[in-house]
């Protein structure tokens, strides 16, 4: 092995980073959840049609778009903004690695990790490219 | 009403152009609120079979919707990501506190997998339903016989291999008898693996957890423990990266991925808490029959071109 001591650190920021991706995970849902809630109320009785795709509107596939329904307070944007939070937990844990590799001054891990991070944020930010 | 008149002025941009506008079954349509909670509960029991069997609840999400409730494959797809990154990433705060994930292994293999979610999204507008299909039904069937037959822990290798030497990949993982070293072997290969794991997760909206084991644990030759963890860490970060290109081509709805959300997270989590007082053998039999039951319907469905 040619670093000192790197499974201790390696350890101690994946036990961070597992507590991090468990309340992630949970704001998500309950976002999710206030959002469901006010879906049904609003929405409950009207009939589903899925078996044919149309695509969301555009309030509903951009984070700007996203952001603005939950200002008016739109019951889809809430729950979107839910899913939004869940997409963006993986990454935050991607990010957070950085941050340990980093420290460490293991640069090629750093820039691993950094092609890794800038492959999802392209997806999460110019996804429509 | 028949579907050909909604489909004229619904073709999207960002559709593929072999959109299946022919068929549409479902001439008596549920309430939101039936569908919610009818999905909801085939979640609940697909994200609690899938973490009782270590096999995954996300592989029968898309199955599920498409099959059962008749949801567009894109749609489907769109909330079973969704879910995987729920599973993968409430799974892994009890993984990591073991010491069994190699950090290194998963982030490298994620360059590769990333690529591979990014590209299998790319061409999943172009890739027709029928095709998609069969190669669910595949996956199925691969995921089915691989449950039947049992997993053997391989003889761990210390023999040195150049990439991993170079990547410092080699570590060691807790036993009974302490500390165990073993040496990562044939990188270039499950790098390669990877990538095809990452197309195959971005086109069906799967986690590819077996496809990520089966290079890990066969061909780069890690214990099966750190295999199995590592993949878990992996999962996530490969859906996430086609999630959001999906978000953004409007695969996501709201009202199809909530239910299927809350339902797996639910059932994962419940089947994470009684995992030592269900028969795991049993319920294995009856997830397997499931699967291959499925499998049989989309390679059905894949070749008369009916989804």
């Amino acid at each position: 092995m040619t670093d000192p001591s790197p499974r201790v650190s390696d350890h101690a920021v994946e036990q961070v980073v597992g507590r991090l991706l468990q309340l992630g995970v949970l704001v998500a849902a309950l976002v999710v959840f206030v959002g469901a809630v006010l879906l049904l109320v609003q929405h409950g009785g009207t009939p589903v049609a899925y078996s044919v795709f149309h695509g969301e509107p555009d309030g509903l596939r951009s984070i700007a778009g996203i952001v603005r329904g939950v200002m008016s307070m739109q019951s889809e944007s809430i729950v979107q903004l839910g899913l939004l939070l869940l997409i963006a937990t993986p990454i935050a844990r991607v990010a957070l690695t950085l941050v340990a590799f980093l420290i460490q001054r293991d640069r090629t891990y750093v820039a691993v990790t950094a092609l890794v991070l800038a492959l999802l944020l392209y997806g999460l930010l110019f996804g429509n490219a | 009403m028949w579907a050909s008149a909604e489909c004229a002025g619904a073709v999207t941009p960002s559709s593929s152009p072999n959109v299946d506008c022919g068929v549409q079954r479902d001439l008596s349509p549920m309430t939101t609120l039936a569908f919610a909670l009818l999905v909801a509960g085939g979640s609940f029991c697909a994200g609690l079979l899938g973490s009782l069997t270590g096999l995954g609840g996300g592989i029968v999400v898309v199955p599920m919707l498409t099959l059962l409730f008749h949801v567009d494959l894109r749609y489907a797809i769109g909330a079973s990501l969704v879910s995987v990154i729920a599973t993968s990433s409430g799974a892994a705060a009890a993984y990591v506190r073991e010491g069994f994930t190699n950090v290194r292994v998963g982030i490298l293999l994620e360059v590769a997998t990333t690529i591979g979610a990014l590209v299998g999204a790319a061409i999943a507008g172009y890739t027709p339903t029928s095709l998609l299909a069969i190669l669910f039904g595949l996956i199925l069937l691969f995921t089915a016989i691989r449950s039947i037959r049992p997993r053997q822990e391989h003889a761990l290798l210390t023999t040195p291999d150049n990439w991993a030497a170079r990547l410092r990949l080699d570590s060691t993982y807790p036993t009974a008898a302490g500390r165990q070293p073993y040496s990562v072997q044939q990188v270039p290969a499950g790098f390669g693996l990877m990538f095809i794991a990452g197309i195959l997760s971005a086109l069906l909206g799967i986690g590819s957890g077996i496809v990520k084991v089966l290079a890990m644990d066969q061909m780069m030759r890690l214990p099966f423990k750190v295999s199995t963890t590592t993949s878990n860490f992996m999962i996530g970060v490969t859906a996430a990266a086609s999630a959001g290109v999906y978000l953004h081509r409007g695969y996501i709805d709201p009202t199809i991925a909530f239910p299927v959300m809350l339902g797996v997270l639910c059932g994962a989590l419940l089947g994470a808490r009684v995992l030592g007082i269900a028969n795991p053998r049993r319920l294995r039999q009856v997830f397997t029959g499931v699967v291959i039951v499925m499998a049989a319907e989309m390679l059905y469905k894949g070749f008369t071109g009916s989804l």
